[in-house]
Order: structure tokens, then C-alpha cells, then sequence
């Protein structure tokens, strides 16, 4: 292997054929332009005032079969996700991401609502998890991976909700990462980011949805308590 | 893997002559053709985003030895493997190894066409390994054991009653008709198999160099149970999929579903950097990344470097004039549309190969709407060239070139030879104002009628307007 190893990178040197001198330059060209390719090429589409940026992730997250319902302050997050499930004809079932951020809402308010924190396997039907941050540009939500936010949470489930302040809302996919990065400090295993529920066109480019991942996905807005939601508030 | 590519004419002329076929390409026009068109439009920066998505792969592709050991140091930092495979062999031998390792008896798979490209599935298959795809176009053709047609959409040349028929003869399931009844279908039996696997295969649409990451891009999310459950992930990637930095890996990743479907973004886009962290809940323990050659440094460095900026997007092929009417299977090997045209040449040998970029009427349009810009039409041209010096065009056509240069060096015999050749067919012409049949020309006159000509050369008419010829 390791053989291997030494005649492919002689190959490649080989074809490129750079001098010792060239050499140096070379690897000064790769740290400049990693220092210019920081966030030069952003599209200004996401680069809105905040509550611009709230609009703009609606609008693109239905345009692709996301639900979105934005409320005010965590503790109207149970009711909203008991009523969701109601709607759709579901078990008032779920497993939770052990998010601690998740426990700010008072799940018990919802007696009939049963809820396991962990991981997802085959038999749950709906997942719970909270987003590291949303992208105003295509109505993506970006969730970081870790101890306390497992990833197959957003893709065994048939139903997958999703859990977004409206303060995490940013304008590209770059910004939602640097959300992360300033906070933790380093990237995790898995950076998913989600623009609508699973789907599929191979079957005569005929759209349908839930191919393996969600067939729905309805994220929850929550704004900070006490802040009036804006005029995007309206729900489907 | 062997290429039929020779036999084009032969399979087109099948191709065209299958009503299904057909029927299934014209969904190409109307799906993803125009969705680009809609979806490049939408965004104000797209232009210069593919400037931008141009020079990234130039850079990267000059730096490449640089990059493939930054890469390589930050994967084992995490805890990664990367293996380098100089050919196909090697890259299948190491990959059975990986399984084996991992004492697999079952593998899932989603989609990777460098997998295709070293012919892994047969190869898992003889090894006595159960390989089941999971990307639902995939799993189609696995069933059918047929190859992809389509780099997006590996089934795209089928209708939906023949996934119909596909389903109900394998799955031993009555007849079902409706689109969403057999996506259920194959969702269910693919569910079972995700639990059942030992090792998950993807590919990887770009590798991020600085972060030692990789990013799977899918509208099922089949990546990610591929990859997610199983104990062992094996990414099958090839060294030209670097980028320098994440940032860069996004300015591709808005050009990627753009060009490919017309999403604004897949509905996927994972970005992945070693394996399971302690404290994680779910993800694989052992992460090995396959980098395979099998001929791109020998494409570096040369005209065909521009190639190896492809994304693998299928935009060419989407508005391809002779695809959209010939389909995947006529090409013959993995790759197929415009980039097949020249990538195929490269991995399966021109000899075996020479009518691919012949099999192009050169509009350009490939070339107009490829994300990073690739001249195909040129690097076709560059075959043709190729194919030429090896000896390989057939004598008729050689001949033809040989008259066609004799006199091309002669501008005065050239003129009067045109000038004789159009007053006549001025004259013949005249009364019908087209031929309906020609000399020497009874291929192009099948189809449609040659206009007849005005009587007189371009050079003539305009010596006699008296503008001064330079």
C-alpha cells in the first residue's frame, strides 16, 4: 500500500513537473488560497437583516416540501409538535435527541405525548432533533453530529421533526458552519445539512418523497420568548 | 470491465427503435434540461460562480501532489484510513480486503460511479460478498443487471411500467403501478438490508483537503444509512475529487444540484471528517478511503487535464443532442454523454473506444452548460486527432480526408472545383429548389432534403460585390 502511495504521488509530480524553486512557490500559492477562498464567493441572496433571513428560509424550505410553523418560546414547542403528529395521523410517539437545549421545553405539558431520548432504530416512526443552525439561501437546516445529537435521528424515521431558533438562522451554508465552528471550536463527524424531506426521481423523473429518508419534515421555528414573531409567522 | 463501445452505431440504431427508450429520454427535456435552465437563472451569481468553480479545479489540479498529502494527514489524524490504488485491480483488491477484514458477508452501496468504473460490484459478487445498492435508480438496474445509463439517474432510460415489471418479478409482489406504491416497496425491502450490512460503500463528490472531510451529496439519503449503520465505512473516490477548502467544496456543492437536477440544493449534503467520536450515538468505527488513479495522472499535465475538473453533474449529457436520442447503454462503458465521449477513451483504450468522439454533432451545447467549463467538444476533437494518428479511422474515411486535404492546399483548384460543384447543383436544383436524393450523400438524404444551393460560391459572390478580398 504504501508502495502504492509513492508511485502515485511520483505520478502526479512527475506530470506536473515543477522545479525545486517552483516548489516553494507552490506551496506559498496553496496558503494564499486558502486564505482567499475564505467566504469570497457567497451569493448576497441570504445576506439579509435577521428577520429578512427568516422570511427567506420559509419561503425556500416549503418550495421544497419542508413544513415550517414558527412559534414563540420553547414552551410552545410541545404543543405544536402533539398537534403536528395529531394532523398527520401519528402515535403521540417520539424519539428524542438527549439535547439538553431540548429539555428548556415543558414536554410534559403533553401528557399523551410518549418520548425516548437516544438514538432511532427501525421501529420509531418519528424523530425529534434540534438544529445547529438554518441557511436562509435554500431553506437548509444544518445539523452537527455529537454525543447529544445523533444523526440517524433525521433519517430512519418517516417523520422527522426538527427543532430551529429563529436566531440561528443565517444567510449561506459557510456562515451556519462558522455558527458551529465558534461555538465548539471544531467540526464534527457529521455536518448534514437538510433541504427538504427524502425523495426520488428515478422513478421516470416523477418526484416522490420518503425514498429512504423522511417522507416529512416539519421544522419548528422558535423565536426567543418575549420577541414577537414577524409577519412570516402564518403557518401551513 | 469490457467496453462495447465500438458497436455505438449498432446500439444506437436499437436504441432508437425502442419506443420505451424513447419515451423514458424525453422525461431528460422536460425534468432536469429545463430545471437547470430555471435554476441557473434564479441566481444572480451563477456565471461567476462557475468561473469561480473553474479555477478551483485548475488550482487543485496544479497543487494536486500537495493536496493529496494534506488530505491524507488529516484523515489519519482522525483516526481515518487512506489507501492509494494505482489501477482498478488494486483498488478492488483492497476494497475485498476491507471487507474481508470486516468479515463481511453483506454490503450496501450507494451510488459511486468510480465503483462502476473499477468494476467492484462483479468483483464483490465472484468474492462471494452480497452487494445490494441502495439508491432506488441503482437498486433498479442491480435487479435488471444492467449498467447505469445516466450519471444522476442510473435508470433514467426506463418508464415507469418496466420498473414495474422489475419490481413484481424479483420482489414476488403483485403488480403495482403507482409511482409512490413501488418507491414504498423498495423502501421496505431496502430497510431490512441496511441493518443486514457489514460494510457500507459510498463515493465522495469532492474531498476537502484542509479538513481531511468528505461530502456524500443524495435526495433519498441513502448515503447516509449506507454509511451511518453499518460498523465499517469504505468511501470509493478518485484523487481528482480534492478541493483546497470547505469553502470551495460549497461554491461546487451550488453549482452540483444546478447543473445536475435544478434544485436550488439536494435535499442531502453531508460532509463527513473521520470516524464515530466518543460519546457519538450512531456512525461507523472504521473509515477507509480508497483513492484510485486508474489513469488520471496520465490525463495530468496533458490537453485531458481539463477533464479532470468534472464534477460528475451529467448537465452535458441532459442537453446532448445525441445521448437524449441514443441513451446510456449505446456508449457502451460506465461513462457515458459528452464527458463518457472522453473520458471512456482514456480509461478503456481508444482502440476500443474511437467512435465515442465521433458520436457528437459538435453544437456545443455540452460546453455551454457544463459547470466548470470544460471544452468537451475540443478534447473530443483531441481523439479524433488521436484516433487518426493511431490508424484507427476507417479507410473510407481516410480517403476522404486525403481528397478533401489535396485540395484544401490548392485554393485556386479548391474554388473552381466548389464553384463547378455549386453552379450545378444550382442548375439541377432549380425547378425543385431541394434534392431529395444525392450522390454520394444517400446517408444524410434518408432523413431530410438538402436545399438546393444559390448557383454560386460565397468567395464568388463576394469577389463580384467589389469588396476588397485581403
Amino acid at each position: 500500500m504504501s508502495d502504492s502511495r509513492t508511485v502515485l504521488l511520483d505520478r502526479v509530480k512527475r506530470a506536473l513537473g515543477r522545479t525545486p524553486e517552483e516548489d516553494a512557490r507552490a506551496s506559498e500559492r496553496v496558503a494564499t488560497w486558502a486564505r482567499e477562498s475564505r467566504a469570497a464567493f457567497v451569493p448576497a441572496r441570504g445576506q439579509l437583516t435577521p428577520e429578512d433571513r427568516i422570511g427567506l428560509f420559509i419561503e425556500y424550505a416549503r418550495a421544497v416540501q419542508t413544513e415550517v410553523e414558527r412559534v414563540s418560546g420553547p414552551d410552545a414547542i410541545p404543543a405544536v409538535v402533539s398537534r403536528y403528529l395529531r394532523r398527520q395521523n401519528l402515535p403521540q410517539k417520539l424519539v428524542m435527541a438527549p439535547e439538553p437545549a431540548l429539555d428548556e421545553a415543558d414536554w410534559s405539558s403533553q401528557p399523551l405525548l410518549r418520548i425516548t431520548r437516544g438514538t432511532a432504530d427501525d421501529s420509531d416512526q418519528t424523530g425529534l432533533t434540534l438544529a445547529t443552525a438554518g441557511v436562509a439561501e435554500t431553506g437548509t437546516l444544518l445539523i452537527a453530529s455529537g454525543s447529544e445529537r445523533p444523526t440517524l435521528l433525521a433519517y430512519l424515521p418517516e417523520t422527522c421533526i426538527v427543532v430551529l431558533a429563529t436566531d440561528r438562522i443565517v444567510g449561506s451554508y459557510e456562515q451556519a458552519i462558522q455558527l458551529h465552528l465558534d461555538e465548539t471550536g471544531d467540526l464534527p463527524r457529521s455536518l448534514n445539512f437538510i433541504t427538504g424531506p427524502s425523495r426520488t426521481g428515478d422513478i421516470a423523473q416523477k418526484l416522490e418523497l420518503g425514498a429512504h429518508g423522511p417522507r416529512r419534515l416539519f421544522v419548528v421555528l422558535v423565536d426567543p420568548e418575549g420577541s414577537a414573531p414577524g409577519p412570516a409567522d402564518r403557518g401551513p | 470491465m469490457h467496453a462495447t463501445s465500438l458497436a455505438f452505431e449498432a446500439q444506437s440504431k436499437v436504441a432508437l427503435a425502442n419506443p420505451a427508450l424513447q419515451d423514458a429520454m424525453g422525461n431528460i427535456k422536460t425534468g432536469w434540461q429545463a430545471n437547470r435552465t430555471r435554476a441557473a437563472a434564479a441566481l444572480p451569481e451563477f456565471e461567476a460562480l462557475r468561473d469561480r468553480g473553474r479555477a478551483i479545479k485548475n488550482h487543485t489540479l496544479q497543487h494536486l501532489d500537495l493536496y493529496l498529502e494534506m488530505f491524507e494527514e488529516k484523515v489519519t489524524a482522525q483516526g481515518g484510513h487512506v489507501h492509494y490504488a494505482r489501477d482498478a485491480a488494486e483498488a478492488r483488491t483492497i476494497v475485498l480486503d476491507l471487507c474481508r477484514t470486516a468479515e463481511a458477508r453483506a454490503v450496501t452501496k450507494s451510488k459511486s460511479m468510480v465503483a462502476e468504473e473499477i468494476g467492484i460490484n462483479e468483483y464483490l459478487e465472484a468474492n462471494g460478498i452480497e452487494r445490494i445498492e441502495t439508491d432506488l435508480g441503482e437498486y433498479i438496474i442491480q435487479l435488471r443487471k444492467e449498467r447505469p445509463s445516466h450519471l444522476v439517474g442510473p435508470a433514467a432510460h426506463l418508464t415507469k411500467d418496466q420498473v414495474s415489471d422489475t419490481f413484481h418479478e424479483h420482489h414476488h409482489t403483485p403488480r403495482i403501478e403507482d409511482p409512490a406504491a413501488l418507491v414504498a416497496e423498495a423502501r421496505r425491502v431496502l430497510r431490512q438490508k441496511y441493518f443486514e450490512a457489514d460494510v457500507g460503500i459510498t463515493g465522495a463528490n469532492f474531498l476537502v483537503a484542509e479538513t481531511g472531510s468528505f461530502v456524500t451529496v443524495t435526495n433519498e439519503g441513502n448515503a447516509e444509512l449506507t454509511q451511518g449503520l453499518p460498523r465499517t465505512h469504505v468511501v470509493i473516490t478518485s484523487i481528482e475529487k480534492l478541493v483546497p477548502t470547505m469553502d470551495d467544496a460549497f461554491t461546487l456543492l451550488r453549482l452540483l444540484a444546478r447543473s445536475a437536477t435544478g434544485q436550488e440544493f439536494s435535499s442531502y449534503t453531508t460532509l463527513m471528517t473521520g470516524p464515530r467520536r466518543e460519546g457519538d450515538l450512531d456512525g461507523p468505527e472504521n473509515l477507509h478511503i480508497v483513492l484510485v488513479d486508474n489513469g488520471r495522472t496520465k490525463m495530468l499535465g496533458t490537453a485531458f487535464q481539463e477533464m479532470l475538473r468534472c464534477i460528475r453533474c451529467g448537465a452535458c449529457m441532459n442537453h446532448c443532442p445525441v445521448y437524449l436520442a441514443a441513451g446510456g447503454h449505446a456508449y457502451g462503458w460506465v461513462y457515458v454523454g459528452p464527458m463518457g465521449s472522453v473520458l471512456t477513451p482514456q480509461f478503456a483504450g481508444i482502440e476500443n473506444t474511437y467512435t465515442l468522439p465521433n458520436a457528437s454533432t459538435f453544437c456545443g451545447k455540452c460546453e455551454e452548460v457544463c459547470p466548470v467549463r470544460i471544452p468537451l467538444p475540443k478534447l473530443m476533437r483531441h481523439w479524433r486527432e488521436v484516433q487518426f494518428e493511431r490508424n484507427l479511422t476507417p479507410p473510407t474515411a481516410r480517403w476522404g480526408l486525403k481528397v478533401w486535404g489535396f485540395f484544401a492546399r490548392r485554393p485556386a483548384l479548391y474554388r473552381l472545383g466548389t464553384s463547378f460543384a455549386m453552379g450545378m447543383l444550382g442548375l439541377f436544383g432549380r425547378k425543385a429548389g431541394r434534392f431529395k436524393q444525392l450522390p454520394l450523400a444517400g446517408g444524410w438524404t434518408v432523413s431530410r432534403d438538402l436545399p438546393a444551393p444559390a448557383g454560386t460560391t460565397f468567395m464568388a459572390a463576394y469577389k463580384k460585390s467589389g469588396a476588397r478580398v485581403r
